[in-house]
């Protein structure tokens, strides 16, 4: 039986649960010094002098920096895309001039010990001249250098004549939703150790994540180095989310400090700091308008919402806004659309992407528009989801509309057939009863649902490279990065079932640039998608390698072999002649008689994906809460995530996605919010304040992982399983809240809060 | 800043270190005794990647000094396997797939350990309820849950 498709235990863990992982932490470099930042204690205000002599007198401090002594490096660089203008934005490593939030880098220490370079940091006199602080991106813009604006660019995207089709709607349905800042808070902070071997003349960061490659690149471009002359190493990464692994100020200062201090340079990023200087992400506000027919068909949207970034634009650019804007229709039919996202900054911690980015927003502003649109028309909100659908029979769907460069074409799907499966799983029908009996008896509760479509490959290429040695044992190099999600297992699953080895034979070696040579990280949920069919790929490839190789061994033809548990024989019975692969392997040793028909020798190839377009999983969740109208607390009762992913390449791994996923947006539904005081003071700043779902609010949870629309894209049919579960988790809760209130539409914020039902309870 | 003598029993070994009074036990177990599979996640207590047990009991290393341990038998989650057989939890948590980034499995391990010491057959509301001291960001922790359950099971046979 192959084990692509197999429940394996994972290859990640033995380390893990020995407490032998390499985070961040966990790395030290002899003689190293230790980073500790700076930060602005205010939101918005004239920087007039930075004074680190106080620091540099302290016993154990060997440098200290502001502004005026990185003046040479450019400021955070973004990952282009056609939005044009951003540059201006871009953060300083070091504050200069102003500061733009609480938690911006305005000087760092490097001292022989973290806690001396932390008592240092305490004695830096920072002076600064308060300034008012922007804190809605919903309000006018002010000023933000005195040549521009606090909006970089208004993303519009349209199609479809949408003043036609208002003037023909039979109703009009408009609302005005929200929300809140949150964001991936992984349990590891984020962390940056460098160190410059003069010897090699390389520099080396280690403590990184997710996007190796093109960090690589920016680095080098901003330090003034060649790419081959810089390396990134990636350990254990203690979840990422979206938010680790980007190109931030420290890794810059690290680098630097490594360079010009000829010592390594270790930065470890504490708790409270994380909470303002790590992205933020999801804060927006939609004004969001629907033409429908008496039906409930919709004619048209016209949408216009506002972007939080806060202080700075970052590595991500304006994608967040873009795929708000791109991706806000799901699974619907719309025949007119027109959007203008607002990309405003504010006087907060600068925001990008977090799990299911601009589609946790999108989900939550089209399902509660869906059921605002039931409302009206008097129809079911199953109905109305069901009218509109985009139907098997229109896939591939293209929509006029792009995200992320890339058009929207939606690549296969059967929403109406996932939405009765999940009804069924749910039992809705059987809840509804159930909750009007209880409704009836005096309680407050409700059903709700979101659907949603997410994306996930993002292309354009990837590659890997596979190797056999002369012990049979599999190494596969990839450009991939892993966050923690399972990616060593499930490309060595894919590796072993093309090639015919058990998997646990396969290493795989991530995130490094040292040994490859171009990568595009672990995002997007995309490894899955564009790896996992690189290395399906490499793995016939080698595979065919190896059977016409062992063909000239064994004296047969290479169509007759087949390779099993690394052995190579003939596939008419067990019996006969046979070599293993290492043997092969070393026939194709350097020199060797076979090696000298190759280009190159040894058993290995290297093979390339390459896709022009995303594929589009799709999922429905279901919800049932009950309210306590004392309290306001919001008690979900039980909870279902569907999800088609196409293919499961390991279906424990993908449930596993699923409900962490779940959790995650359980958080933003109800519970977790950066909050900020008028003058943009943080008031989440340690875990006791942001407040992430412990086992004891996780809700009995049901997981459909179904395989009805395998992508058509690629090789494997499979399409990304890391989104999912949080992508309408808000969506799903809202819609139960609002129907446990009464079907008024009244729940239009997130995340819902016992105050926010409390007041909802008394109108 | 002065420093102390001090002795740290961890896992059954002595460690004799040199540290000032504000180092704290999870910086003394990570730094002097090189046991990094301690995590520190918040440093304020919260989110007990920490946890280690002092004398049987489940404690925030971040929150508490190296100098206060001296003399009291600590365990981390090195402490768990013999040589190459795992502790039954830590069987539980691969077999269940109870991590997947790893940062938190060593708290909620060391939690977990010093549950079903105390008592074998916790009922599943007393596992909830103590397995919410500590945060995990990725698992949602329903398959922690059910490792837990796994183990005990596996611990009575």
């Amino acid at each position: 039986m192959s084990v692509f498709g197999q429940s394996v235990t994972r290859l990640e863990d033995a380390p893990l649960v020995r407490g032998q992982g390499a985070f961040a932490a966990d790395i030290d470099f002899p003689r190293q010094l230790h980073m500790r930042v700076v930060r602005a204690e205010m939101a918005h205000a004239r920087l007039l002098s930075v004074d680190v002599a106080p620091a540099l007198a302290l016993p154990g401090v060997v440098a200290a920096w502001s502004a005026a002594d990185v003046q040479g490096v450019p400021p955070i660089p973004f990952r282009a895309t056609k939005v044009r203008g951003l540059e201006p934005y871009c953060q300083p490593i070091l504050a200069r001039d102003r500061v733009r939030y609480v938690g911006e880098p305005v000087a760092v220490i490097f001292a022989e010990d973290a806690a001396m370079a932390e008592d240092a940091a305490d004695l830096v006199l920072v002076d600064l001249e308060e300034l008012p602080a922007l804190l809605d991106a919903a309000a006018p813009p002010g000023d933000f250098d005195g040549a521009r604006d606090t909006e970089p660019t208004i993303v519009r995207k349209a199609y479809g004549d949408v003043d036609a089709a208002f003037r023909e709607a039979a109703h009009v349905v408009a609302l005005d939703l929200s929300i809140g800042r949150h964001s991936g808070v992984p349990m590891e902070t984020r962390g940056a150790i460098a160190r410059y071997d003069a010897a090699m003349d390389v520099l080396e960061l280690h403590g990184t994540a997710k996007k190796q490659h093109w960090n690589r690149d920016e680095i080098a471009r901003l330090l003034g180095r060649a790419p081959s002359s810089v390396h990134l190493f990636e350990g254990h990464v203690g979840g990422g989310f979206g938010v680790r692994g980007e190109l931030y100020p420290e890794d810059l200062l690290v680098c630097l400090a490594a360079l010009r201090l000829g010592r390594p340079v270790k930065w470890i990023e504490d708790r409270r700091e994380h909470l303002v200087a790590t992205n933020h992400s999801r804060e927006q506000r939609h004004r969001i308008r629907a033409a429908v027919d008496a039906q409930g068909q919709i004619l048209g949207i016209d949408n216009v919402f506002f972007h939080d970034q806060g202080g700075y634009i970052r590595t991500h650019g304006a994608r967040v806004a873009d795929m708000s804007a791109g991706l806000l229709l799901g699974p619907y039919r719309v025949p007119a659309y027109r959007v203008a996202g607002h990309f405003r900054l504010t006087n907060k911690t600068p925001a990008a992407t977090y799990r299911s980015p601009g589609r946790f927003e999108g989900s939550f502003v089209r399902e509660r528009l869906m059921d605002a649109i039931a409302a009206r028309c008097g129809i079911d909100r199953l109905a109305v989801r069901q009218r509109n659908f985009v139907g098997v029979a229109e896939m591939p769907y293209a929509r006029p509309l792009d995200a992320l460069g890339t058009d929207v074409v939606l690549d296969s799907g059967d929403y109406a057939l996932l939405l009765d499966k999940a009804l069924a799983r749910f039992g809705w029908d059987a809840r509804q009863a159930d909750v009007a009996r209880r409704r009836a008896a005096g309680e407050c509760v409700g059903l709700g649902l979101g659907f949603f479509v997410e994306k996930s490959g993002l292309g354009p290429s990837d590659g890997v490279r596979l190797t056999v040695d002369a012990t049979g044992a599999v190494e596969l190099v990839t450009g991939a990065a892993s966050v923690g999600q399972g990616v060593e297992t499930v490309l060595a699953q894919i590796a072993a079932a093309a090639l015919g080895v058990e998997y646990r034979r396969v290493r795989v070696l991530h995130g490094r640039t040292d040994r490859i040579e171009f990568g595009s990280g672990a995002h997007a949920s995309r490894v899955t998608v564009m790896s996992g069919s690189a290395t399906h790929q490499a793995g016939l490839a080698l595979a065919a390698l190896a059977k016409a190789t062992a063909a000239a061994m064994l004296q047969a033809p290479a169509d007759s072999l087949t390779i099993e548990a690394g052995v190579v024989r003939r596939a008419e019975g067990a019996g006969g002649a046979s070599v293993t692969l290492g043997e092969v392997a070393r026939a194709l040793a350097p020199g060797s008689a076979l090696s000298r028909e190759r280009a190159t020798p040894g058993l290995t190839v290297e093979s390339w994906f390459h896709s022009d377009h995303m594929t589009y999983p799709y999922g429905v969740q279901m919800a049932q809460v009950a309210i306590d109208r004392g309290t306001g607390t919001v008690k979900v009762e039980h909870y279902l995530c569907a999800y088609d992913v196409g293919r499961a390449v390991n279906p424990m791994l993908v449930e596993g996605q699923i409900v962490g996923g779940f959790a995650q947006g359980l958080g933003g539904a109800l519970y977790e919010a950066f909050r900020y005081d008028e003058r943009g003071q943080p008031l989440s700043t340690t875990f006791a304040d942001y407040l992430m779902p412990t086992i004891a609010e996780m809700p009995p949870l049901d997981v459909l992982v179904t395989e009805d629309a395998p992508s058509p894209l690629n090789p494997i049919g499979v399409k990304g399983a890391g989104e999912g579960g949080t992508n309408a988790v808000g969506a799903a809760i809202a819609s139960a809240v609002d129907d446990a209130l009464g079907g008024r539409g009244l729940v239009t914020t997130l995340p819902i809060t016992p105050r926010d039902v409390l007041r909802m309870l008394g109108t | 800043m002065s420093e102390h003598a001090v002795t740290l029993r961890v896992n059954g070994i002595a460690h004799r270190l040199q540290l000032p009074a504000r180092r704290s036990l999870a910086d003394a177990l990570r730094d002097g005794c090189g046991l990094t599979g301690t995590h520190l996640g918040c440093e304020h207590g919260v989110c007990g990647a920490c946890t280690v047990l002092l004398d049987g009991v489940p404690v925030r290393a971040c929150l508490m000094l190296a100098v206060q341990a001296e003399g009291a038998e600590i365990r981390t989650v090195e402490g768990l396997a013999q040589g190459a057989t795992l502790h039954p939890l830590q069987q539980a948590f691969i077999d269940h797939h109870a991590l997947q980034c790893g940062f938190c499995t060593p708290g909620f391990l060391m939690l977990a350990v010093a549950m079903l010491e105390e008592d074998p057959d916790m009922p599943e509301a007393e596992m909830v309820h103590r397995l919410s001291s500590n945060l995990c960001r990725c698992t949602g922790y329903a398959n922690i849950l059910k490792a837990v359950q796994a183990a005990a099971a596996a611990m009575a046979r």
